[in-house]
């Protein structure tokens, strides 16, 4: 019980020797309803850009509503989108798309990200500048990472083409990253990877210094190889970290969309149309607002899913 | 508090029968080999993740 001071026991003197209909105005509003008053904005606007919409879009993805004919009568059609959308080939084959975007950009970023993390962890000169320059990539615009990587691509002046070139020894001009049907998916790997990888090997660096020294110091002492301590001490440790990147980077990849429009467009074809790509064409392209919004639920229960499992994990790295 | 509840139903194991579903309906969702995996994997993950949200209010 907090006490109550001068000021309070005034103000309830005074409330108790006025009529009731003004008793309020005499003790002014409580600690709630301040409360209550500072926090309403942000709840409206919540209310008005995250839940308003999402209940609006559960709504049309149970009629055959088209955002282009706003005046034609909306016709409730049940589960009809739902069953339509998850018997669809093309969706089906996005989604197979985006499996191979992120299967494949996870396992690079782990990799590269946990063997980045391992190196800067070792004490060397330079170790914050080189730090420094590895996180870079993240720091920028995906439009602007997009846009530059789409130069670097160029079949005749794209440093990229120059770089395979000078290693295989094949003519920079006889391949194009992000005109081919087989190497376009592989070049939106490579640039994910290439601006997220950091991202992974920053929190593989704070599960690397979150292990104790002394582990390492028991391990000299019993005896243990270099490689049995990294198999049995580091790789064990650091697991949970991997864990959560894993799980953020899927999640953030699973909803891939910028990055992937300013390089390819979804092109050539619809080899790197992922879900997110064909999700926006349904809706503002062919304007099939209510199968778009179906789709876009499944997506978000998808996400949903993932996030809670994420959210899981969380609570298991800070348990520990 | 909960002394009256099972221990099957409890929150730890449950959330682990919850994210196994949401895992396998992932899996069902973007896998390249059954349509009829793919029809069913909404139903699957939208199980697991309502699942997830109950059980996670049971107790530990």
């Amino acid at each position: 019980m907090a006490r109550s001071t001068p000021i309070d026991r005034v103000a309830h003197r005074a409330a108790a020797a006025t009529p009731p209909h003004l008793r309020a105005r005499v003790r002014g509003i409580s600690d709630r309803a301040v409360a209550w008053v500072f926090i309403a904005p942000t709840i409206a606007l919540l209310l008005a850009i995250n839940i308003f919409p999402l209940l609006w879009t559960v709504y049309l993805s149970f009629t055959n509503y088209r955002a282009n004919r706003p005046n034609r009568e909306v016709e409730w059609v049940g589960t009809r989108n739902y069953e339509r959308v998850l018997t669809d080939g093309d969706i089906w084959h996005t989604l197979q798309v985006t499996a191979h975007f992120v299967c494949w950009t996870l396992a690079l970023q782990v990799l590269i990200g946990f063997t980045l993390a391992w190196l800067i962890n070792r004490n060397f000169r330079g170790h914050g500048f080189w730090t420094t320059v590895i996180v870079l990539p993240m720091m920028l615009s995906p439009a602007v990472v997009g846009n530059f990587w789409t130069f670097l691509y160029q079949p005749q002046i794209g440093l990229f083409n120059y770089v395979v070139a000078f290693f295989s020894g094949v003519d920079p001009s006889s391949f194009s990253m992000i005109g081919s049907v087989h190497l376009a998916p592989w070049a939106i790997i490579i640039v994910d990877t290439w601006m997220w990888t950091p991202f992974v090997m920053l929190i593989c660096l704070a599960g690397l210094r979150s292990i104790p020294e002394y582990l390492y110091e028991a391990a000299e002492v019993d005896r243990a190889s270099p490689t049995r301590q990294f198999w049995t001490i580091t790789v064990p440790m650091v697991l949970p970290f991997l864990m959560l990147a894993v799980l953020f980077r899927g999640i953030e990849n699973f909803k891939m969309f910028d990055l992937v429009v300013e390089l390819t467009s979804g092109g050539p074809g619809s080899v790197t149309e992922l879900a997110s790509i064909n999700l926006k064409r349904e809706a503002f392209e062919k304007w099939r607002t209510g199968y778009a919004s179906a789709f876009a639920i499944v997506l978000f229960v998808t996400v949903f899913g993932l996030a809670s499992i994420y959210v899981k994990a969380l609570n298991r790295v800070k348990d520990r | 508090m909960s002394g009256g509840w099972p221990s099957w139903l409890r929150r730890g194991p449950m959330e682990n029968v919850a994210t196994v579903l949401i895992a396998v309906g992932v899996v069902m969702l973007m896998q390249p080999l059954a349509l009829a995996a793919f029809s069913w994997s909404f139903t699957v993950i939208l199980t697991g993740t309502v699942m997830f949200l109950i059980v996670s209010h049971f107790p530990d």
